[in-house]
């Protein structure tokens, strides 16, 4: 797992963690859905997450919106959730981006703060989360992703017949974080 | 167009305000500044566009303009990125603290690129005659997409490097930047008066070179399906011009 201070946001020390084939999904979502105040995490299907940057973008506009009371869900960890999404329907975004009964891969995330460190996130995660931990890279996320359904909720537009329609280009990357950033304007 | 005094540093939006990275300012124009910057990864340079409060403004309308500004402006850059037209990815926005933050496209602008130009070279013609087509190629794009960009200048146009490519200076991707006074139009007039536009900034910024415009006009011509009706609405907006010009 891995621990990412994003520039202009030296304050929020974010923790990321990638898992791979996770065998107890229903049981994480079934904490958050309780509210179970162990589990302050953004827990996002990574089938949908395009790119690293793309989680990056989504943190960054969660902690921006965090700074002016602007966040339009419970709390940080949910609005990382949100922000992923391009859409203003919160519920149809978490069913989108955030971890279903059938998610395979889960894309842990935490804004870390005095009462939490980084190694005490392993600890948590390393022990609740039912996976095999994979480095959080492009590389890793592309083997996991499902890329129609991410063209189709995206919008993306269609990619030509080749093999580069099964990854996302540069311009699809771009596209997705673009239209992250105008979500709700 | 007279730039109304800026406030400078200081007026740094949230996060940046508190930001340890670095900042360096590159331009500031009458609405905007722009910064050279990271953003989401050290390793991401960015240019952030900053549209401060206009303190001589009313607040609630200096409020409502940065907004519109900001996200007419992300909003064609989201649609250029879509119909494949080459332009700075929208990497974040705050529209209601006033900020825009892009891919840094690398490479200098055309017009340093023009101006700095090696003329004594053997093709030194061909090469700039190549570098007309493509910005023609560039423009014919943007208006196929249904985009006009409204202020086309080769300072708003980057000369981005192509891996593996000569590092001579007029080659390299076109890339459109500032989309500050673009709009999304389907007028055939708008898309005349674009290139109307683009052909007055090159010719007076660039008298030497401005004899091989029309090899924009052939760029234009080979990309646009539309591009006979907008060459013809152009004849007659030089005409406008030409009138108004004795007139004044
Ligand atoms: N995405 C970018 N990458 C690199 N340089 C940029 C980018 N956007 C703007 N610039 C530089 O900053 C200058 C001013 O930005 P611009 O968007 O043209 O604003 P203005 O409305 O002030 O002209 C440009 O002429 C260019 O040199
Ligand atoms: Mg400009």
């Amino acid at each position: 797992m891995e621990s990412i201070v994003v520039p202009h946001l030296p304050a929020h020390t974010l923790h990321v963690g990638l898992f791979k084939d996770v065998e107890n999904p229903t049981f994480l979502r079934q904490q958050l859905l309780e509210g179970n105040t162990d589990y302050q995490y953004a827990f996002a299907d990574a089938s949908m997450v395009a790119s690293r940057q793309a989680v990056l973008a989504a943190c960054s506009r969660a902690i921006d919106d965090s700074i002016f009371g602007r966040m339009k869900t419970r709390n940080l960890h949910s609005e990382i959730v949100f922000a992923l999404s391009a859409i203003n329907n919160i519920s149809e975004s978490f069913r989108r981006m955030g971890i279903q009964d059938t998610t395979k891969h889960v894309l842990a995330m935490k804004v870390l703060n005095e009462s939490v460190t980084a190694s005490q996130v392993d600890a948590f995660l390393g022990e609740h989360v039912h996976g095999t931990v994979v480095a959080f890279t492009d590389e890793e996320l592309s083997s996991m992703q499902d890329v129609p359904r991410i063209r189709k909720i995206y919008k993306l537009p269609p990619a030509g017949k080749d093999k580069s329609a099964k990854t996302l280009s540069k311009t699809d990357e771009a596209i997705v974080i673009g239209s992250m950033a105008l979500r709700g304007s | 167009m007279a730039a109304d005094p800026l406030p400078t540093s200081h007026a740094l939006p949230s996060p940046f305000s508190t930001s340890t990275t670095p900042l360096t300012l590159i331009a500031q124009g009458a609405e905007a500044l722009l910064y050279h910057t990271t953003f989401l990864s050290p390793t991401t340079p960015c240019a952030l566009k900053i549209r401060p409060a206009k303190p001589w403004r009313h607040p609630t309308l200096d409020k409502r303009l940065t907004r519109q500004r900001i996200l007419a402006e992300a909003r064609v850059l989201v649609k250029c990125l879509r119909e494949g037209v080459a332009v700075p990815a929208v990497l974040g926005l705050d529209w209601e603290t006033g900020w825009m933050a892009m891919q840094w496209i690398d490479g200098g602008s055309v017009k340093e690129a023009v101006r700095g130009r090696d003329v004594s070279v053997n093709g030194a013609d061909g090469v700039l005659k190549g570098l007309m087509r493509r910005i023609g190629r560039a423009v014919g794009g943007l208006h196929a997409a249904g985009v006009v960009h409204g202020d086309l200048t080769t300072s708003n146009m980057m000369l981005r490097p192509i891996a593996g490519e000569t590092a001579d200076r007029l080659r390299g991707e076109i890339v459109l930047i500032d989309f500050g006074l673009a709009t999304q139009t389907v007028q055939e007039e708008d898309r005349a008066v674009d290139l109307y536009v683009l052909e007055r900034a090159f010719g007076s910024t660039h008298p030497r070179e401005e004899g091989t415009f029309p090899e924009v006009l052939e760029g234009y011509r080979e990309v646009f399906k539309g591009a006979k009706g907008t060459l013809r609405r152009l004849e007659e907006v030089r005409m406008r011009g030409r009138k108004k010009s004795m007139v004044g």
